[in-house]
C-alpha cells in the first residue's frame, strides 16, 4: 500500500496544535504557516504563532456526497472559520446536532481527520465544535471584523 | 516526599445509546437495564478513538491546573483499544498537548486497569525524582460483539491524571495491587471483539481481585471503610461495584458520587478513573477517597487518596464529569452501528 | 504583437462516451478542426493541449506527445505541450496558443482540450477534481468542489438575498440551451422544481445545480489574422486574452462572494479589446455550479454585484434576453470534461460569431466572451472574440 506518512508527519504541528505564523512587521497572522508574507514579502519579519483555535463560522455547508475518503462520514458539516487572530481556515464542525449557523462561535477539538484504509496510518488533527453557551461571545476587536464579513 | 494528583481531566463522547434500544434489536427483555443497572452508554463519534479521547482528557487535565506541558517527563497511556497495534498512543498525545520532546512514553494494556497501572508507573518515576510530572491516561472505545452481553455496557471515555509531588490537589497515600493469572476476558491479536468467560468473570475474577487488593491496602494502612468519605470501584456494570462495596463494608453513599456506569456504561480503562474524577469533582479538602480498579486477566490496584485544599482552586478549570454526562445526544441502533464501525462495507 | 484569429473549430459530442478513449476523442475533434480550417498537418507549427488530470482519470501523463502522436503528426516532430490549470486548463491552452501566434514564434497553432472522466468511479472523479482545491488545507478536511461553491452560495444568499430558486433558474436555462445544441450531454428540459427535488450534494446545492462528469474534447486552430482569410471565410479574431490568479484556497480570499481572478482577468481583457461589458453580445461563462454562473456574470461586469440571481430569474441571460449566457448549455448541461471546457467555450463563441449556431443562434452576434475558471477561483481566463 502507499502511505502519505511523511507528508502527514511534516504538518503535525499545524494539524494538532494550529501552529501558524505572525508577521511582526504588518501584524498579520497566517494559518497554515507561510514562508513569505503576502503583504511584506521579503521584508517580512515572521515568527511562529500558536492559534487559540477559537473563531467564528463565516460560511458553512453540509456535505451529503463526498469524495471516496469521506464517503462513510456523510452527512458532515464543513465551514470556513475566521480564527480570532484573523486568518480564515476550512474545517469540519462536529458535535453540532442542530446544524451549523453563520456567526456561530466555535472551539478546536482533537479528532481523526482520515485514515489510509484499514492498514495505513491514521491522520489526527483539529476540527471545530460549537462553543459552550457561556463562552460564546467573541473578542471585541475581531467580532467586529466578522460582522463585516457576514 | 508526598506524591499525588496535580490535576485531572476527563472526556466522554456526547453520543449515547439506551440499553433498551440495544435490547430491542436482540430481542432481550425490557428488564436488562435494571439487571445490569446500566441505562445508557456513551458512543464515540465517527472520528473519535482512544487517542482522541486521551488527548481531550489530557488537555482538560493541563487546563484545569494550568500546568506547563514541558514539565511532563513520562506519558503512559492505558487502553485496550489502542488504534494501532504497533505505534504508540502516548507519542500522539504528547505532541497534541504540546509536551517537550524530553519525555518517555509507552502504552499500557491491562484490560480495564491499564490506566491505574499507568498512575503507578508515574508514581514510581516521580517518587524516585527521575521525572517532574507524569501523565497517566486511561481511555477506551471498547468493543462488544453485536448481540453479546458486553454490547450493553462497552462504552467510550477516558481520564487523564497529572502525577507529581508539588501543588497536589490530592495526595496518594499508598497503593496495593493484587494480580493473578485468571483468564476471565481476553482478545486475541487481530480479533475485533473480546471474548469472556461469562459468569467466570464474576467471583473468581472481579470480586476476588477487587476485594483482595482493597483489603490488602486497608491492612497495610490500618484503615477501615469508615475512614473514607468516598469509594470508587471498577464499574463493568452497575451491579458489581455496589455488591463489592457492600462486601467490603462501604456504603451506597460512599460510592454514589463516583458511580457513573448507569449513565455512561463501562469505559474500560477510563471506568475507575472517571469514577475517581467524578468524586474529585465534589470532594472537599481533607476528605479521603478509596479507589480500586480491576483489569481482567487479572489484577486490581487499590489506592488511598486524600484531597488537599488545592482542589477548590482547580476544580472549575475544566469540564466536570457531570457536565459531560449531561451533554448527551441519543442514537438509535442503526446510527450506533455506523458510529462503531459495525457496518462492514 | 500580431492579431490572432480562429480559423477552424471542432468538438466531440460531450457526455458519457463509454465507447471511446481519451486519444480517440482528441483525434476526433482534431480532424474536425483541421478540416474546418482546411489545413494539413504540414501547416501546423505547434500544439497546446489543456488537460487537468489524465494521470488520475486514465493513469496517463505526457499528454502533449500523446495527442500529437494520435493526431497522426508524430512524423512531423512538432512541439506539443500540455498545460494545466485545473478546470481552466482548456482556457489556458488557448491562451498559450494565442501567445505563440501573437509573438510571431508560430503561425498555425492548435489549441486542444480533453478530459476522459468516466473511466473511474464518481467518488474517484470527485477526488481527482478536489485536487484543484488546496489538498492540504481544504480537501484534507473533507472539502469537495460542490462544498466550496455551496459555501460561496450560502454567503451570497445571506448578503444579497439570492434564493435557491434563482440558482435553479440557471440550471433550467442552461438545460434549455443544451437542448438546442447537438453536442450537449443533456437534451432534457428541467424545471425549478426538478432542481429542488434532486438530492442535495452540499447544502444548498442539489445534484441539478452541479455540472456533470463528462468525456469530451475540443480543438480550435489559430492563425495570424493577416493570413487567416487564406484558410477561412469568416475568421474570428481574438481581441482579448487575459489570465489572472488568486489564492489557491477559498478561505484565503479577500471576499468569498467575488472571484477576484475573474475580475482582474476581465478588466485586462476588456482593456485589450477596448470594449465595455455591455458591448458583449454572447458569453460562455464558467457555470460549474449554478451559483458560479451568478458570480461570473457579476464579476465580469454584466450585472451589479448581488444582482446575478435576479438576472437569471428575469431571463436576462437566456436566449432572447439582453445578454444570452451559455448558449452551448454551459458546463451545467453541455457537460464539463474539465480540460476540454475552455476550448469548447471558444468553439461555441466562434460558431455564434460565424452565425453557425443553428437553433441557438444569437442574432447579429458581433462580440463574444469566454470565461474559464480553475478550482474555486485560483485561476481565471477571459477571452474576447470579435467577428
Amino acid at each position: 500500500m502507499t502511505t502519505h506518512a511523511p507528508r502527514f508527519w511534516r504538518s503535525i504541528p499545524q494539524r494538532y496544535n494550529l501552529k501558524g505564523t505572525h508577521c511582526k512587521r504588518c501584524d498579520e497572522y497566517y494559518f497554515p504557516p507561510r514562508n513569505l508574507c503576502p503583504n511584506c514579502r521579503r521584508g517580512a519579519d515572521l515568527e511562529e504563532h500558536t492559534f487559540k483555535g477559537t473563531g467564528t463560522v463565516i460560511t458553512c455547508t453540509t456535505i451529503y456526497s463526498a469524495t471516496e475518503d469521506f464517503e462513510r462520514m456523510t452527512p458532515y458539516h464543513l465551514a470556513i472559520i475566521q480564527l480570532d487572530e484573523g486568518p480564515k481556515v476550512t474545517g469540519q464542525i462536529v458535535s453540532c446536532p442542530d446544524g451549523v449557523k453563520m456567526g456561530m462561535r466555535v472551539r478546536p477539538v482533537f479528532r481523526i481527520l482520515g485514515k489510509e484504509g484499514e492498514r495505513g496510518i491514521i491522520y489526527y488533527g483539529t476540527k471545530f465544535a460549537p462553543m459552550p453557551k457561556d463562552e460564546e461571545k467573541g473578542p471585541t476587536k475581531d467580532s467586529a471584523d466578522c460582522s463585516g464579513i457576514l | 516526599m508526598v506524591l499525588g494528583i496535580i490535576s485531572y481531566g476527563v472526556y466522554i463522547p456526547r453520543y449515547r445509546i439506551r440499553v433498551g434500544e440495544i435490547a430491542r434489536v436482540w430481542g432481550d427483555g425490557d428488564d436488562i437495564s435494571e439487571n445490569l443497572n446500566v441505562f445508557e452508554k456513551s458512543v464515540p463519534d465517527l472520528d473519535e478513538d482512544a487517542i482522541t479521547i486521551a488527548v481531550e482528557a489530557a488537555r482538560n487535565a493541563l487546563a484545569r491546573a494550568d500546568v506547563d506541558p514541558a514539565r511532563i517527563g513520562a506519558i503512559y497511556a492505558g487502553s485496550e483499544s489502542h488504534p494501532y497495534a504497533v505505534k504508540p498512543t502516548g507519542t500522539i498525545v504528547g505532541q497534541a498537548i504540546g509536551s517537550s520532546t524530553s519525555f518517555t512514553a509507552a502504552d499500557f494494556e491491562f484490560a480495564c486497569k491499564a490506566g491505574t497501572a499507568a498512575i503507578q508507573a508515574c508514581l514510581g518515576l516521580v517518587g524516585s525524582h527521575l521525572i517532574d510530572i507524569g501523565l497517566a491516561i486511561g481511555s477506551d472505545v471498547s468493543q462488544g460483539a453485536p448481540g453479546d452481553m458486553l454490547e450493553y455496557t462497552a462504552a467510550a471515555g477516558g481520564a487523564a491524571y497529572l502525577i507529581g509531588s508539588d501543588n497536589l490537589a490530592a495526595e496518594i497515600e499508598s497503593f496495593y495491587s493484587f494480580t493473578t493469572d485468571t483468564p476471565d476476558f481476553w482478545r486475541r491479536e487481530g480479533m475485533p471483539y473480546p471474548e469472556h468467560g461469562g459468569r467466570f468473570t464474576g467471583e473468581p475474577a472481579y470480586f476476588k481481585h477487587v476485594t483482595s487488593a482493597a483489603r490488602g491496602l486497608m491492612e497495610r494502612l490500618g484503615t477501615k471503610p469508615e475512614d473514607y468519605d468516598y469509594a470508587v470501584f471498577h464499574q463493568p456494570n452497575g451491579k458489581f461495584p455496589i455488591r463489592v462495596a457492600r462486601k467490603l463494608g462501604f456504603t451506597r453513599e460512599q460510592i454514589a458520587p463516583g458511580l457513573v456506569v448507569p449513565m455512561i456504561g463501562n469505559t474500560y480503562s477510563g471506568s475507575c478513573l472517571i469514577g475517581l474524577a467524578a468524586t474529585l469533582d465534589v470532594a472537599r479538602p481533607g476528605e479521603r477517597i478509596f479507589v480500586t480498579s480491576f483489569g481482567s486477566g487479572a489484577g486490581s490496584d487499590a489506592f488511598s487518596i486524600r484531597v488537599t485544599d488545592r482542589i477548590d482552586d482547580i476544580r472549575a478549570g475544566a469540564p466536570s464529569v457531570r457536565e459531560y454526562i449531561k451533554d448527551a445526544e441519543y442514537l438509535d441502533y442503526a446510527m450506533y452501528a455506523k458510529h462503531k464501525g459495525k457496518l462492514r462495507i | 504583437m500580431r492579431s490572432v484569429s480562429i480559423i477552424g473549430v471542432g468538438c466531440t459530442k460531450f457526455g458519457e462516451r463509454w465507447d471511446v478513449s481519451l486519444r480517440d476523442m482528441v483525434s476526433e475533434a482534431g480532424v474536425m478542426a483541421i478540416e474546418d480550417a482546411e489545413i494539413t498537418g504540414e501547416d501546423i507549427d505547434a500544439l497546446f493541449v489543456g488537460n487537468m488530470s489524465a494521470g488520475r482519470f486514465v493513469e496517463q501523463e505526457h499528454i502533449g506527445a500523446l495527442i500529437a502522436d494520435f493526431a497522426g503528426l508524430s512524423r512531423l516532430h512538432l512541439p506539443s505541450t500540455r498545460v494545466e490549470a485545473a478546470c481552466a486548463s482548456g482556457g489556458l491552452a488557448l491562451r498559450q496558443a494565442v501567445l505563440a501566434v501573437a509573438s510571431g514564434y508560430n503561425d498555425i497553432v492548435i489549441a486542444a482540450g480533453v478530459e476522459k472522466m468516466t473511466d473511474v468511479s464518481s467518488g474517484s472523479a470527485a477526488d481527482a477534481l478536489a485536487a484543484a482545491a488546496d489538498r492540504e488545507w481544504e480537501c484534507f478536511f473533507g472539502a469537495t468542489f460542490p462544498a466550496l461553491y455551496a459555501m460561496m452560495a450560502k454567503l451570497h444568499m445571506r448578503r444579497f438575498g439570492t434564493t435557491h430558486d434563482q440558482m435553479a433558474e440557471v440550471a433550467v436555462k442552461n438545460h434549455h440551451h443544451a437542448c438546442l445544441n447537438p453536442i450537449a450531454q443533456y437534451h432534457t428540459e428541467i424545471t425549478v422544481e426538478d432542481v429542488d427535488r434532486s438530492p442535495v450534494v452540499a447544502d444548498p446545492l442539489h445534484v441539478l445545480d452541479c455540472s456533470p462528469i463528462s468525456d469530451g474534447a475540443a480543438v480550435v486552430v489559430l492563425a495570424p489574422t493577416e493570413i487567416a482569410k487564406r484558410f477561412c471565410d469568416t475568421p474570428i479574431r481574438i481581441v482579448g486574452s487575459a489570465q489572472a490568479s488568486d489564492t489557491l484556497a477559498l478561505h484565503d480570499r479577500r471576499d468569498l462572494t467575488t472571484l477576484d481572478a475573474t475580475v482582474h482577468a476581465a478588466r485586462k481583457a476588456y482593456a485589450q479589446a477596448r470594449i465595455t461589458p455591455d458591448q458583449v453580445d454572447v458569453a460562455e461563462v464558467h457555470d460549474c455550479f449554478t451559483i458560479a454562473e451568478i458570480l461570473a456574470i457579476e464579476d465580469l461586469g454584466f450585472v451589479e454585484k448581488g444582482e446575478g440571481g435576479k438576472a437569471a430569474e428575469e431571463g436576462l441571460t437566456a436566449l432572447g434576453g439582453r445578454l444570452p449566457i451559455n448558449t452551448s448549455g454551459g458546463l451545467k448541461a453541455c457537460g464539463h470534461p474539465v480540460g476540454a471546457t475552455g476550448i469548447k467555450q471558444a468553439y461555441e463563441i466562434a460558431l455564434q460569431l460565424r452565425g453557425e449556431a443553428g437553433r441557438r443562434q444569437v442574432e447579429d452576434a458581433e462580440i463574444g466572451l469566454a470565461h474559464n475558471v480553475g478550482g474555486s477561483g485560483g485561476t481565471a481566463l477571459v477571452h474576447i472574440f470579435s467577428r
